[in-house]
């Protein structure tokens, strides 16, 4: 049921008029922000009012125009679109209240350019969450990388430049791949448009050619999705401003990534010629290798930022290896892993920004005894990595069981194993950090200092939403959207 | 054996040659200007008739069968004022060159421009 | 008036460069508004050709009144008509900005430059609405001849610029006549309708693997196409500012115009392989090109190298011949023209405060906001970042390749994408340096936009609102030119077959 709905298009709006306000208010720093604010806000609410709707079975639809013959510039609300715009919204508001706090405090410069670029990359990020077709899809996501790199290179030191050159090198090269494979899918399929279980079905082509295909849309994904070994460039990229990279590189850069994967898994090959062609495997392969490389590589890290940003490359691609598997449960547990992984990532990387901004303080290492000075930090700082480990009752849980079960019912015992270690690894690098932060350290008793309400509400309140998700995975419909995915993908919850 | 055929061709493989081998700027406009005359040799011989009269009409025409061709004759006339407008820019080129380089030798030119006439030579070019 | 509409486009810059040493008698701040108003009434009169092509199909106008075959025609289709309009309206932006460059010139030199650039103009112009074979070769060294002494202005280094220029560019041209030569020989006609109506069934005569042979490398050394471009860079980085963006976005433009028009619906030689050199030798010239222009230093010639990679493309879409294809290279004529003319001109902006060329000199970020910012945009239509139109001519022509099952002309095209990047990503990483990157160097062959503004230490000046506006308007088109690509495909339908 396609229902046309000018919804879609306005879910788009707040962003985009956000742009040109907050760069015409530059120089009144209050009026600038509210900008910003109230279009989180309303693009939320907007994005929310698709819900019903799509819950349902719908899709929204608006086409205003057309961008190459026989391919419209359209976007179709479907589950998998609005549950990623969803969480990609709702947590743009409170990275931008996050934000507002963290730049007066450490008095960032080029304030304009920072909350600018923001709007822009959740303008994009809609977009794509939205698409209906491939070259649509193409558009918001190149935009995506475009919009993200004033954000990259923020403070402008010579590290932080050469952090933005990487950065481009691997997405914009990721892109021309990506490119390369919409416009061979055109030939093959003669149609771009994302249909639940897949439009290459019918195409004539030998088996050679669609891995082939496959390989070039795993390289265009792969990058934003930190797939290794195309993920270096994340951890890299964490020379920018902790706001970006809690929302960008733990929310919607990299989970875009992943929708470009889930797109292509549910929509454009399908389940089922994934399977015959063994391309499955291969993508589960890569995703139980990147569990554990990224796992590994956070051990190592002492930078607290690098060691998240691992922990994320680790992390995305459970929704891989979930989409991978190809049975029901494991393909919801890695839909809603998009939405639990995303609120406990996003607190982590909060907490992070609350330490560096009141103590100033980046490294591992520095932070024995910190659960002192900051208790409130700290607590949800390790109330999320309990819960991001998988362990009961986190939000994490409900996702991870999921693909856990799911996992087991295909009969894929390595990946159960990789889920299982990916466990303990998640356990070994964040146990550490929490049992330093409020048993080390022996000195002189420090006074308690959190950092400003506006860097310290936020990330109570995802700690608080991670807690929330993990005793009821309804709330916010985030469950039965997912569900409602899977049922558009596989045919049965 | 069509000898203006192949003299034009010859003609025309001798301004080039001209043009490629010789390093002096001012044998490479000779040679670019017989290359253009070559063509527009080549092109009045396509309005050669065996037999034929000049095209004028006169009282003993005898229709247009019996005439050589003018229209490549007309056309050729837009070709040579063309290349005397090229000679004559390039001419005029060739003379602030020397003015600026004091040399017209292409390997003198390349090196940079005359110290005592024009701004201090660049760098390593 | 509207009976000669198809004319105008040629003969309105002809007026304007006719009057402009007359009008500099009276007063010599005169010249820039005329010329900006000639460009501006040929863009509006190619504009309405346009429109009445799109409503009404093809027009033919007879020249004098003297009937085709033997007199000349003009042709207005939907191919010339869109050639025409990018052609006359980059020019006409080129002339906007160039005033405050030319006002800097001594004494007559810019009634001279304003003229020059008006009669090439009228050359360009007359060669993409001329529908006789030699009437294009007129118009051609009309064009070249306004060309090489704009280059030559330059003095210096561009003399011996300008000189190769001109040797290269008439033997190019005077191919182009011998192959006309031949064509004419073979079938006694040179109107092009005609022509290609008698042309049929001939091909297997030499004559007519010679004509197609020599108009085809005439027209690629015109056009600059890899490996026939030697002219290019010396005369695109030695040139003045103005005249670079004038010359660098048109020039090579209406030459492949040319091409197109004869190989592809005169010509039609399908039974040599003339597309499969044209597909290969455009893809060599994508690469190299692109490799090339990796390696400058100077922004200009890094520019010029990118121009033969861009050429490729056209190159390429011309080779695949399919509907695809051929939008994409039809597309890219107008996008690159575009694109090109932007980059040129924020060189010269920065160049009219003493900065650059060298591409870290060039302070694109330091007090040059408006300048940045069309950089980006170009850059961005250059890498083929959606929505602006580089995006789409490369969407086209990938399309084209894939469809046509090549895939290794397929990997070029997303190659010639990341060497843009490469390139492009120098030339504006200055743009986030801010206050960083090296001081300019005036010492080193500072290019002749005018004399140096006093104290060329980069000083952050106002870029001149003539210079700005023209920046915006090219920016702005780019980003139309790609949301409005099916518009334009549209509008292209009847001569690429791409509905």
């Amino acid at each position: 049921m396609d229902l046309p709905s000018p919804l879609p298009g306005l879910a788009l709006a707040p962003a985009a008029l956000a742009l040109p306000l907050i760069v015409l208010s530059r120089r009144r720093p209050a009026v600038r922000e509210t900008w910003s604010v109230l279009a989180s806000v309303l693009q939320t609410a907007l994005v929310l009012a698709m819900l019903p709707a799509v819950r349902d079975g719908a899709r929204l639809v608006w086409a205003p125009a057309s961008l190459a013959p026989g391919v419209p510039l359209a976007l179709r609300a479907d589950a998998l679109g609005v549950f990623f715009a969803t969480v990609a919204s709702a947590l743009w508001v409170l990275t931008t209240i996050y934000s507002i706090g963290y730049t007066r405090a450490l008095d960032e410069r080029a304030q304009t350019r920072y909350f600018g670029a923001f709007a822009l990359c959740l303008f994009s990020t809609v977009g794509l969450a939205l698409a209906e077709n491939l070259l649509t899809f193409f558009l918001f996501y190149e935009l995506l990388t475009v919009a993200t790199y004033p954000l990259v290179i923020h403070k402008q030191t010579h590290a932080a430049v050469l952090a933005g050159r990487l950065y481009l090198a691997y997405t914009l090269t990721g892109g021309a791949a990506l490119l390369g494979a919409v416009a061979w899918t055109y030939a093959l399929a003669g149609r771009l448009d994302f249909a639940p279980g897949g439009i290459l079905g019918g195409a004539a082509a030998p088996p050679a050619a669609l891995w082939a295909l496959f390989v070039l849309f795993a390289l265009g994904f792969g990058v934003k999705a930190a797939v290794v070994p195309l993920h270096t460039w994340l951890p890299v990229a964490m020379i920018a401003p902790t706001p970006v990279s809690a929302l960008l590189h733990a929310v919607a850069v990299v989970k875009a990534g992943v929708f470009g994967f889930l797109r292509l898994v549910g929509f454009v090959f399908g389940p089922g010629l994934l399977d015959d062609l063994g391309a499955a495997t291969a993508l589960a392969a890569l995703g139980g290798a990147t569990i554990l490389l990224g796992s590994l590589a956070a051990l190592a890290q002492d930078d607290l930022k690098r060691l998240l940003a691992f922990s994320t490359v680790s992390q995305l691609s459970y929704i891989l290896l979930g989409a991978a598997l190809g049975t029901p449960e494991a393909f919801t547990g890695g839909v809603l892993h998009m939405a639990t992984h995303a609120v406990l990532k996003i607190t982590l990387f909060f907490c992070a920004g609350a330490i560096y901004v009141t103590a100033h303080l980046e490294r591992v290492s520095q932070l024995d005894g910190i659960g002192r000075r900051m208790p409130l930090t700290m607590a949800a700082f390790a109330v999320a990595a309990f819960m991001l480990a998988g362990l009961p009752p986190g939000a994490a849980f409900v996702s991870k069981w999921r693909l856990l079960v799911g996992a087991a019912e295909a009969g894929a015992w390595i990946a159960v194993g990789v889920f299982l270690v990916s466990t303990l690894l998640n356990v070994a690098y964040f146990a550490p950090i929490v049992l330093r932060a409020f048993a080390g350290g022996g000195g002189p008793r420090v006074a308690m200092a959190e950092a400003r309400p506006a860097v310290l509400v936020p990330l109570l309140i995802t700690a608080a939403a991670g807690v929330v998700l993990g005793l009821q995975p309804e709330a916010g419909h985030l469950l039965g959207l997912a569900r409602a995915v899977t049922a558009d993908v596989m045919g049965a919850p | 054996m069509n000898y203006p055929f192949w003299i034009a061709i010859g003609l025309l493989m001798l301004g080039l040659y001209t043009m490629i081998a010789h390093k002096n700027l001012f044998k490479k406009f000779v040679g670019m200007s017989v290359f253009q005359t070559a063509i527009i040799l080549f092109f009045m011989l396509t309005s050669v008739k065996r037999g034929a009269d000049l095209p004028i009409v006169s009282a003993g025409a005898v229709g247009a069968s019996g005439f050589m061709n003018p229209l490549p004759h007309a056309l050729m006339l837009t070709a040579i004022v063309v290349a005397v407008a090229t000679a004559g820019l390039a001419l005029g080129i060739l003379i602030r060159l020397h003015a600026t380089y004091g040399s017209l030798e292409e390997d003198v030119i390349a090196a940079g421009p005359a110290p005592a006439d024009a701004p201090p030579a660049p760098g390593a070019r | 008036m509207g009976a000669h509409l198809p004319i105008l486009p040629v003969v309105l810059p002809l007026v304007g460069a006719m009057l402009v040493p007359i009008v500099t008698l009276a007063s010599r701040r005169a010249a820039w508004p005329l010329a900006v108003g000639a460009g501006l009434l040929a863009t509006v009169a190619a504009g309405a050709g346009l429109v009445s092509v799109a409503l009404h199909g093809t027009t033919r106008y007879a020249v004098g009144g003297w009937p085709p075959p033997w007199g000349i025609e003009v042709v207005l289709d939907p191919l010339s008509a869109f050639v025409a309009v990018t052609v006359a309206g980059v020019s006409t932006v080129g002339l906007l900005a160039a005033g405050p460059a030319a006002e800097r010139l001594p004494r007559h030199a810019p009634a001279a430059f304003y003229a020059l650039a008006l009669i090439g103009l009228t050359g360009f112009l007359g060669m993409v609405v001329s529908g006789d074979l030699f009437n294009v070769f007129v118009f051609l060294e009309i064009a070249s001849i306004s060309s090489y002494a704009l280059v030559a202005s330059g003095g210096g280094p561009a003399l011996p610029a300008a000189f190769r220029y001109l040797v290269l560019g008439t033997v190019g041209a005077s191919f182009y006549l011998l192959g006309v030569g031949f064509l004419y020989a073979l079938t006694g006609t040179l109107n092009m309708a005609d022509l290609a109506t008698r042309v049929a069934g001939q091909h297997a005569s030499p004559l007519f693997v010679g004509g197609v042979a020599f108009v085809t490398v005439g027209l690629a050394i015109k056009m600059g196409l890899f490996p026939l471009h030697g002219w290019l860079p010396d005369a695109y980085t030695h040139a003045p500012a103005p005249v670079a963006v004038l010359l660098a976005p048109v020039g090579t433009k209406a030459a492949a115009y040319a091409l197109a028009r004869t190989l592809l619906y005169v010509l039609r030689p399908s039974d040599l392989p003339v597309a499969t050199i044209l597909a290969w030798t455009g893809a060599a010239a994508i690469l190299v090109g692109g490799v090339l222009a990796l390696r400058q230093t100077d922004a200009r010639r890094l520019l010029a190298y990118s121009s033969v990679s861009q050429m490729g493309y056209i190159a390429l879409g011309f080779g695949l011949a399919t509907p695809a294809g051929l939008a994409g290279a039809y597309l890219h004529i107008l996008n690159h023209a575009l694109m090109k003319a932007a980059l040129f001109l924020s060189v010269g902006a920065a160049a009219l405060q003493g900065r650059g060329p060298a591409v870290h000199a060039l302070g694109l970020g330091r007090g040059m906001p408006v300048a940045a910012a069309c950089a980006v945009v170009a850059g961005l239509s250059m890498v083929g970042v959606p929505p602006f139109g580089g995006f789409f001519s490369k969407w086209y022509l990938l399309e084209g390749t894939v469809g046509a099952g090549e895939p290794v002309l397929a990997g070029v095209i997303l190659a010639g994408s990341l060497l843009a990047l490469g390139y492009m990503y120098r030339f504006t990483e200055e743009v986030w340096l801010g206050g960083s990157g090296a001081s300019p160097t005036p010492a080193e062959d500072a290019p002749k936009g005018g004399h140096a503004a006093p104290g060329a230490g980069g000083t952050p000046g106002a870029t001149p609102s003539a210079v700005a506006i023209g920046l915006v308007i090219l920016a702005a088109v780019t980003l139309a030119a790609g949301l409005g690509n099916v518009a334009l495909v549209g509008v292209l339908a009847p001569v690429t077959g791409l509905r």
